[in-house]
C-alpha cells in the first residue's frame, strides 16, 4: 500500500453543495454550466456559478455580518467544514496543516469596492488587503489552524501543487497531517481577463472535441485531508496518493507546447514516483479545458506517454467549467470518488474526436474496475502538475 | 497616407512593449510575426486592442487577424478602409 | 536586489541612479548586461525582477534544464493586478492580463533557460526559509546534480525586496533552513 493516505474530502462547486450532491450530478451526467447571476457582469457567458450569494454562504458557516470573507475564502471554509463534520473530530489536531491553492484570492472583495470607490483614491487601501494569502489566512483563522499554513499560487494548478506539496510534507515526517486543495471564485477581473485573451466559449465547453471553442470559466472549493499512516484511523482511508510529478513547459506564458512536452514530463513523473507502468493506469481526469490548444497539447503527451494503449480518459470540465486555483482538488475528489465507487465519468458534449489524434473519451458515465486514477492540471506559465491517486486495497 | 503609417508604427511600439525599437527600425513590408518582428499570439491580441482604442475597428473575428496584421502594409490599408476614429 | 542596489555574494554589481524609477533602473542593467532578449519589455515589473535576478545567478555556473524553482513573496502580482485592473475600465490588456499570476515569472525564467524542471510559487508573510526546505530537498535529492533556486521576489508599490540563492550539491555553505535565513537577512 504505498502512498500518502487521504482520509477526508469536501468539495462545493456547480454541481453541488456537498461530496454526494456532486456524484449525484457526475452520474446523472448533469452539468452545472448556466449564465452569471450572482456575478454582476456585462459579459454573459457560460459559467459555472455556484447559486449561493455570498449572504447565503456566510449565514450557513454562522459568520457574523461584518466578516471579512471574501468569496474565495467563504467557499473555502464550506468545503473544509465537510471534512470536519465526517472527520469524527470536533476541531482538527492542533498539529494539522493548511496548504490552500489560489489564483484570484480576493480580488472579488476589491472589484467590488473598486465600482464603489473609484473616485475615491483613499479607499484603494483596501486592495492591498487583497491577495491569496489573505483567503488562506481566512480558512485557517475559521477553523484554528496554525501549523504550516501556506498559499500556492501557480495558476490552474495550484490545488494539484498544494496536495504534492501536502503529500511530500506527510512522507518527509514533517507534518503529521494537513489539509490541503484550493478554491477560486468567479470575478469580472478573471472574466474579463480570459475574455481578452480570446479563449472563452460561447457555448458549454466540448473537451478533447475537434471542434471545441473555448473554456467556461467555474468556481469552487475542494479540500482533501491526508494523514500520515501512524496517526490516522484506516476506517476512513478514501484512497491514497501514490505518485505527482511537476514539470515546467518552457514554451509560452499562457499557451502549451503542441507536443505537450510539460505535461508529457510531468505525467512521467508521477508514473515514476508511483512506481507504476503506463498499463496500470486505470483512468484519466484530464485537465481537458475545452480550448484549442490545451485539449490539443495534452492529447499529445498522452499519446506520448501511453502509446496507442491510452487509457479510459475524460475531462470533467464539462460539469465544473475550469475552477482555475481550485480544480486540481475539484478532479481529486472526481478522482477518488471514480475509486471508491468503480465509475468513471463522462466527458460531456463530446461528438467528433480531434482529427489529429483520433482520441475519444468516455461518451458516458459507467461502471469499471478502478485502482488507479491519473489527474492532470496544467496551469498558465508552464506549470504542469500531474497526481496519480491509488485505491488502498 | 505616410503619416497613418509613421503613426501605426508608433501604436504598435507602444501598444506592444517595443521599447528597444525606432520607427525606423520598422520596415512597411516586414512580416510582423514569424521571422520578421516575431510577435507572438499575445502581441495578436493586443493589435486586436489597438485597431479598437486607437482606430475604432471591432474585429469580430480574432480569426482575420492573420490576413491584417501581415505587415504595417496590409494593417494600414485595413484601417484606411475601416477606421471609424 | 534592495532599495536599488544588486548584490552578487554581498558585493554590489549595479547602483540605480537617484530618481530612477524601479523598471528604468532594470532597464539600464539590461543593457548594461547586453541581453539582447526584447521579450524582457513586455514583462510586468514583477517578472522583469525575477529575470534579471536569475540573469545573473545563472551567469557564472552550469544551470541544468531540470534545475528547480521554488520561489515565493507575500502579495503575488498584486501591483500587476491593479494595472490591469484599471485597463478594464477602458481597454482590458491581454498582455496585462497574463502577468497577473506571480508564476508567470517562472514561466519566464524557464522560458529563457530552457528549464522543464518542477516550479513552485508560494505565498508567505515575510521570507521564510523553513517553508522552502522540504520542496528544495526533494528536488535536490531526485538525481545527481540536480540543482535548485530559492527565490523571494517581493514588490510593493515599485519598492522590491529580491533574493535568489543556487542551492546544488557544490555549494560551500550547507544547505538548511538557518542558513539560508540568514543569507537572506545579512545585508
Amino acid at each position: 500500500m504505498q502512498g500518502v493516505a487521504v482520509t477526508g474530502m469536501g468539495i462545493i462547486s456547480s454541481l453541488g453543495t456537498t461530496t454526494e450532491e456532486n456524484l449525484d450530478a457526475l452520474q446523472k451526467s448533469k452539468d452545472g454550466i448556466s449564465i452569471p447571476e450572482i456575478l454582476h457582469t456585462s459579459l454573459k457567458l457560460p459559467v459555472a456559478e455556484i447559486k449561493w450569494s455570498n449572504e447565503t454562504l456566510a449565514q450557513k458557516l454562522s459568520l457574523q455580518t461584518g466578516h471579512s470573507c471574501t468569496r474565495a475564502a467563504l467557499l473555502g471554509i464550506h468545503a473544509v467544514k465537510e471534512i470536519l463534520e465526517k472527520s469524527g473530530f470536533e476541531k482538527f489536531p492542533e498539529d494539522t496543516g493548511l496548504i490552500s491553492g489560489t489564483s484570484v484570492g480576493g480580488i472579488d472583495a476589491t472589484e467590488s469596492f473598486f465600482n464603489e470607490y473609484s473616485a475615491d483614491s483613499a479607499n484603494r487601501r483596501f486592495i492591498r488587503a487583497q491577495h491569496p494569502g489573505f483567503t488562506t489566512e481566512k480558512i485557517a483563522d475559521y477553523f484554528g489552524l496554525k501549523k504550516e499554513v501556506t498559499t500556492i499560487s501557480t495558476a490552474c494548478s495550484s490545488a494539484a501543487n498544494a496536495i504534492m506539496r501536502g503529500a511530500r510534507l506527510i512522507e518527509s515526517g514533517q507534518l503529521q497531517r494537513v489539509i490541503v486543495g484550493g478554491t477560486d471564485c468567479l470575478t469580472r477581473f478573471t472574466l474579463n481577463g480570459f475574455n481578452s485573451l480570446k479563449i472563452l466559449s460561447e457555448e458549454k465547453n466540448r473537451a478533447f472535441d475537434e471542434n471545441r471553442n473555448g473554456l467556461n470559466l467555474g468556481e469552487a472549493s475542494a479540500f482533501l485531508l491526508l494523514e500520515a499512516d501512524q496517526v490516522c484511523d484506516k476506517n476512513k482511508i478514501l484512497g491514497r496518493i501514490s505518485g505527482y510529478g511537476n514539470a515546467n513547459d518552457a514554451f509560452h506564458q499562457t499557451a502549451s507546447s503542441e507536443n505537450g512536452e510539460g505535461a508529457f514530463l510531468a505525467i512521467g513523473k508521477a508514473l515514476k514516483k508511483a512506481k507504476l507502468k503506463s498499463d496500470e493506469i486505470d483512468y484519466i481526469n484530464a485537465h481537458g479545458t475545452g480550448t484549442i490548444n490545451n485539449d490539443l497539447s495534452e492529447s499529445h503527451a498522452l499519446i506520448r506517454n501511453f502509446g496507442n494503449q491510452v487509457p479510459f480518459f475524460s475531462s470533467t470540465k464539462g460539469f465544473t467549467g475550469h475552477t482555475l486555483g481550485a480544480a486540481g482538488a475539484v478532479e481529486a475528489v472526481f478522482s477518488l470518488l471514480s475509486i471508491k465507487n468503480q465509475v468513471i465519468f463522462q466527458n460531456l458534449n463530446f461528438n467528433q474526436p480531434i482529427l489529429d489524434t483520433g482520441l475519444i473519451p468516455v461518451i458516458e458515465s459507467q461502471t469499471a474496475k478502478i485502482q488507479t486514477v491519473l489527474s492532470n492540471s496544467f496551469g498558465f506559465g508552464g506549470n504542469c502538475t500531474s497526481l496519480i491517486f491509488s485505491s488502498n486495497e | 497616407m505616410s503619416d497613418l503609417y509613421t503613426e501605426l508604427k508608433k501604436n504598435i511600439i507602444e501598444q506592444l512593449n517595443l521599447e528597444d525599437m525606432e520607427i525606423s527600425d520598422i520596415d512597411n513590408d516586414e512580416p510582423l510575426f514569424g521571422d520578421g518582428l516575431g510577435l507572438d499570439s499575445i502581441d495578436a491580441l493586443e493589435l486586436i486592442v489597438l485597431l479598437e482604442k486607437d482606430y475604432g475597428i471591432k474585429l469580430s473575428d480574432p480569426e482575420q487577424g492573420k490576413e491584417i496584421f501581415a505587415s504595417v502594409n496590409t494593417m494600414a490599408q485595413f484601417i484606411q478602409k475601416n477606421r471609424t476614429k | 536586489m534592495r532599495k536599488g542596489k544588486i548584490l552578487e555574494n554581498a558585493k554590489v554589481l549595479f547602483s540605480s541612479k537617484e530618481r530612477e524609477t524601479s523598471a528604468e533602473f532594470l532597464k539600464s542593467v539590461y543593457k548594461d548586461l547586453k541581453l539582447n532578449y526584447p521579450k524582457f519589455f513586455k514583462m510586468d515589473l514583477l517578472s522583469k525582477l525575477g529575470f534579471i535576478a536569475s540573469e545573473l545567478l545563472f551567469r557564472n555556473d552550469s544551470i541544468p534544464a531540470s534545475t528547480a524553482l521554488i520561489f515565493a513573496n507575500s502579495n503575488s502580482s498584486l501591483q500587476t493586478d491593479e494595472n490591469y485592473f484599471e485597463s478594464m475600465s477602458s481597454f482590458p490588456s491581454p498582455g496585462l492580463f497574463v502577468y497577473t499570476l506571480p508564476n508567470i515569472m517562472l514561466g519566464e525564467i524557464s522560458i529563457r533557460h530552457q528549464l522543464i524542471s518542477e516550479n513552485c510559487f508560494l505565498i508567505m508573510e515575510t521570507f521564510d526559509a523553513e517553508l522552502f526546505e522540504n520542496q528544495i530537498l526533494a528536488n535536490i535529492a531526485a538525481e545527481d546534480g540536480a540543482k535548485a533556486v530559492c527565490g523571494w521576489v517581493d514588490l510593493h508599490s515599485d519598492e522590491y525586496d529580491v533574493f535568489l540563492s543556487l542551492i546544488s550539491a557544490e555549494g560551500e555553505l550547507p544547505f538548511n533552513a538557518e542558513n539560508l535565513q540568514n543569507l537572506y537577512c545579512s545585508k
